[in-house]
């Protein structure tokens, strides 16, 4: 009975991501594309499918790596850029941009996309530098909050450097799914089918975890070395997003909650619902930033933190109702 | 199951010393003693949470050579009360729950067969809480959450039940359960550990180890007389010993 519930939820977020993917393919700032001319053709295959594709994956990896972050510090107001990945990332981006006209080969061939992704990881490798190693969840989450400070002080410094790349910076810092490509795609899709199945596997220990991490222990698992493949999951799967769409907020953090209700108690079926929840969300953010104020497209950062951030409330409001009740 | 000489660590302090402890297989042993005795840490360095030395053996083989999973399949653990993290509040079904009783068990995948789900329904039975297996385990009362942490310990299916103050949040018609649950346990086979505050329950056992400051005070059999002297010393002679029935009951001197 429960698998059949299961198979009827999970096909209805599937039919409404291909749903939400197909109007990403047909909607633009200009308008719908119904006919199927050259032109058209080259806009819907060339720009807007790998755009919704793109905005999609992406979505999903903050999606998972928001579940992953919640379940593993067993706080529902983690995100994916807790442990230093988005000042990490951030910061990357802005070294980029500052050195880049050094005409430095190297600084060329990891571009902007590449900068971003080390510098995630790299924020993440400094929080458990920091912390030690990955035993504790406390020293793990205070060494993120102050790598992210510290990373956070240096990209500061790099605009009082270079003001003019303050743009480039917000604009990186807001999100921005319009330069998605096929090949940003691909390398997503490859990311997420590997952190997805990973992360399916060894779910488990986090159901665990919910008993409490002693009697996780005792229950024959090896937890250190699952919480540290989880936690290069979460660098990796963040990383492969913030690189191809920038800082976007809210995701990460909200996909978990909006499919909580969903998913039940089980981590296997949570992290997966998150992750199509957390792809249904931006893409959906997508649209609407698209077409909100055609042809003018505004952040689409701006619309995930909006929606999230309205969601999270309602979530709190009835949350609050209940205890009262 | 037997100690030589064990030191048992918490950072780098020995909070127990030179344990030489013999637990009689097959049967139910109290472990009793003052708070901060080293009592719960006992339980917790047998099954591996806390580092020790010396020497722990199971038929005469030493657990420092099991591997995680086999440590897990030999010797249950309950922890301390009944406090489940709840910061997600998405919690498990009780009968998922008891399923993470079976997880030494499971293959790679952790995909439960039919043996899994059929210890689960028995477990469930047994401890009273096969009517609440499809209730969220923050859902219910303290007591009914016991019931169902008792029945996770027993799903694991192993011969050495360790418990901490099992009976914590169990009113008195379920602490007679738990005591019949014993019972029936015993007659299975199982060896019992129970950390008990309840002197009258712990004299129940066949077997008392007390402890205090980090160190054996006495062990022996729940009905021999030294033992109950060992019992009023331990408690500084604040407390006698009255038979009531067949059971003995601790009464403030």
């Amino acid at each position: 009975m429960q698998k059949n519930y299961f198979l009827g939820k999970l096909s209805g977020l599937f039919i409404f991501s291909a749903v939400l993917v197909l109007l990403g393919a047909l909607l633009g700032s200009t308008g719908a594309s119904w006919n199927f001319i050259e032109s058209d053709q080259a806009i819907v295959l060339d720009i807007r499918l790998p755009r919704s594709l793109g905005a999609y994956l992406a979505g999903a990896l903050l999606g998972l790596a928001g579940g992953i972050a919640q379940s593993l510090f067993r706080n529902p107001l983690a995100d994916p850029y807790l442990l230093g990945s988005a000042s990490g990332a951030l910061l990357g981006v802005a070294s980029i941009l500052c050195f880049g006209y050094l005409g430095n080969t190297w600084l060329e061939m990891i571009g902007l996309n590449g900068g971003a992704f080390i510098g995630a990881l790299l924020g993440v490798l400094a929080s458990l530098v920091l912390a030690g190693g990955y035993q504790s969840s406390l020293r793990l989450l205070l060494s993120g909050v102050v790598i992210s400070v510290i990373l956070g002080a240096g990209n500061s410094l790099f605009t009082f450097i270079r003001p003019d790349l303050f743009q480039n910076i917000q604009s990186f810092m807001l999100g921005n799914t319009t330069l998605l490509s096929w090949s940003g795609v691909e390398m997503m899709a490859i990311a997420l089918v590997l952190c997805l199945l990973v992360t399916l596997i060894i779910s488990p220990v986090l159901d665990a975890l919910s008993l409490g991490e002693n009697t996780a222990r005792t229950l024959g698992l090896p937890l250190d070395q699952l919480r540290l493949v989880l936690i290069g999951i979460l660098a990796l799967a963040t990383g492969c997003a913030v690189a191809q769409t920038g800082l976007i907020a809210f995701v990460g953090l909200a996909a978990p909650h909006l499919v909580r209700k969903l998913a039940g108690g089980r981590q296997r079926v949570q992290l997966l619902f998150s992750c199509l929840g957390g792809g249904i969300l931006l893409l959906a953010s997508d649209l609407i930033a698209r077409t909100l104020f055609a042809p003018i497209e505004i952040p689409v950062g701006i619309i995930t933190a909006v929606l999230g951030g309205l969601y999270l409330l309602v979530l709190l409001r009835r949350i609050s109702l209940e205890v009262h009740a | 199951m037997k100690t030589h000489q064990l030191n048992v660590y918490r950072g780098p302090c020995a909070i127990l010393s030179n344990l030489n402890l013999d637990i009689p297989q097959g049967k139910w042993t109290s472990v009793i003693g003052p708070n901060g005795a080293g009592k719960s840490s006992l339980l917790q360095a047998i099954v591996g949470l806390l580092r020790w030395d010396g020497s722990i053996n199971i038929d005469g083989v030493d657990i420092s050579t099991f591997t995680n999973q086999e440590l897990a399949k030999k010797i249950a653990w309950l922890d301390q009360g009944s406090s489940v993290p709840d910061e997600l509040g998405n919690p498990l079904s009780v009968y998922e729950v008891v399923m993470l009783g079976r997880l030494p068990h499971q293959g790679w995948l952790h995909l439960p067969s039919e043996a899994d789900h059929l210890m689960v329904e028995q477990a469930l039975r047994l401890s009273d809480a096969w009517q609440l297996r499809h209730r969220p385990l923050q859902k219910l009362s303290g007591g009914e959450r016991q019931r169902v942490l008792l029945a996770r310990l027993l799903a694991v299916g192993s011969d050495i039940l360790l418990m901490d103050e099992p009976l914590a949040n169990l009113d008195p018609p379920h602490q007679a359960d738990f005591l019949q649950w014993q019972d029936n346990l015993l007659g299975q086979g199982k060896t019992l550990v129970t950390v008990l505050h309840e002197i009258h329950f712990a004299l129940r056992a066949d077997h008392v180890i007390m402890l205090n400051q980090g160190k054996l005070h006495f062990q022996g059999s729940s009905q021999d007389p030294a033992t109950h002297q060992a019992l009023i010393a331990l408690f500084d002679n604040r407390i006698r010993l009255e038979k009531l029935g067949s059971d003995w009951v601790a009464l403030p001197s």
